[in-house]
């Protein structure tokens, strides 16, 4: 199980791979789609490699309700 | 004991030519803007289209006889050749008649078996499949394969999460059989199909009658479960990922069709292997964008006769089918 420090840097890790935004912009408060400029089809993507990663399921309803990191961060810490 | 005779069977198939049909008017996203809250640079960055070609006076059938009569033409075969027509389609607006009996007419092909298929976008795939085997067991000498839509008829225009995407256009092969193993120019089909999510690309009956596309689940089944098809397709045919010249997949967005060519690659696929992306100038299709696609790349010079392509589609059904093909 992965704590909260290390679900953030992999998480930002799957952020940079799949949007090219560097690791060190991916904090707690950003909005994806506000302050990263992450688009709908971005963010499947990269809940798929969340999911791989973490071992949690992030179905498309739930994905929409993850609007910061900090939000991703704890679901997936939640359901890991 | 009576026991039924059958015909000979043949070693395999090969696709002996290409054409394709586009309607004259050409629709931008500048033109979409105009009618729904969009913009060129929004659409370029969701599914990397730039501009699509929508019919106007041209009916599906229209389209679909161009293309093959263009395929026929490449093939160096005539009418009186072709025993079988396959029209791939799911966008007639009516289901009676069929697309393919009147397309075979009106080509000048007499009395063939004439059919049409119904697998979406994955149309091309099942149809080339189904001609392939026709071919090998017997049943069919040589067969035309036309990818036929004009999904304009479906689209909501004010729809702007699908009317960015959709276009008409038709494109066709000619399967005939192979005389060797070494001839053989079509592998074997990796196919299926996904029931249980038949909703998410649906024509809303209760409403509009207008085509619907849950975008993000279609966007995340494609780019998650197409790549392990084309695997599959190339095992079944003896090859490895590295033997691709050149990859491609149904046009339904370049972002899928690029995740699709990221994961070959990571799994041996070549680097200078060629990615299909008619989609930037002709939009989605449908059945029509494969062999579409093929015909565009190898009038472009950017592949050429004897190399191997590796085909997936996939869409509506949900279903998908793909298999490695000899480019003629």
């Amino acid at each position: 199980m992965a704590d909260t420090a290390e679900i953030l840097s992999g998480l930002a890790e799957i952020v940079e791979e799949v949007a090219g935004i560097d690791t060190a912009e991916v904090t707690a408060e950003k909005s994806f789609v506000d302050d990263l400029d992450i688009d709908s089809l971005s963010m499947v993507e990269i809940a798929v490699q969340a999911e791989d990663k973490f071992g949690v399921k992030i179905p498309d309803d739930q994905l929409a309700e993850l609007k910061t990191v900090g939000d991703a961060v704890s679901y997936i810490e939640k359901n890991q | 004991m009576t026991t039924f005779r059958l015909p000979p069977s043949v070693p395999g198939a090969r696709i002996v030519g290409l054409g394709s049909s586009q309607p004259e008017h050409v629709v931008t996203n500048d033109d979409l803007a105009r009618r729904v809250e969009t913009d060129d640079q929004w659409i370029r960055d969701r599914v990397g289209i730039v501009e699509r070609r929508v019919a106007q006076d041209e009916s599906l059938v229209d389209m679909a006889v161009e293309a093959g009569s263009r395929a026929l033409k490449d093939s160096g075969l005539t009418t009186a050749d072709i025993d079988t027509v396959i029209v791939a389609t799911c966008t007639m607006t009516a289901p009676i008649p069929n697309a393919a009996a009147q397309t075979a007419e009106r080509i000048g092909i007499s009395a063939p078996a004439a059919f049409d298929l119904n697998a979406a976008c994955a149309g091309f795939c099942y149809g080339l499949a189904a001609a392939a085997d026709l071919i090998r067991a017997g049943s069919a000498r040589n067969v035309l394969v036309i990818g036929a839509e004009k999904l304009s008829d479906w689209v909501d225009w004010d729809d702007r999460s699908t009317c960015i995407i959709f276009a008409d256009a038709a494109g066709a092969a000619v399967v005939t059989g192979a005389r060797d193993e070494d001839e053989i120019g079509v592998g074997p089909v990796s196919w299926g199909s996904a029931g249980d999510m038949a909703t998410v690309i649906r024509i809303l009956e209760e409403s509009t009658n207008k085509l619907h596309q849950e975008g993000q689940t279609v966007f995340r089944w494609a780019t998650t479960r197409i790549a392990p098809v084309a695997l599959d397709a190339i095992a079944k045919a003896g090859l490895t990922p590295a033997d691709i010249d050149v990859l491609v997949p149904h046009q339904a967005n370049l972002r899928i069709v690029e995740a699709v060519a990221k994961k070959l690659r990571k799994e041996g696929a070549r680097e200078d292997m060629r990615v299909a992306d008619d989609i930037v100038h002709s939009g989605n299709t449908s059945s029509a964008s494969i062999p579409m696609a093929l015909d565009h790349m190898r009038a472009a010079g950017r592949i050429r006769s004897g190399e191997i392509a590796l085909l997936v589609g996939f869409g509506a059904g949900l279903s998908y089918a793909g298999q490695v093909v000899r480019v003629p």
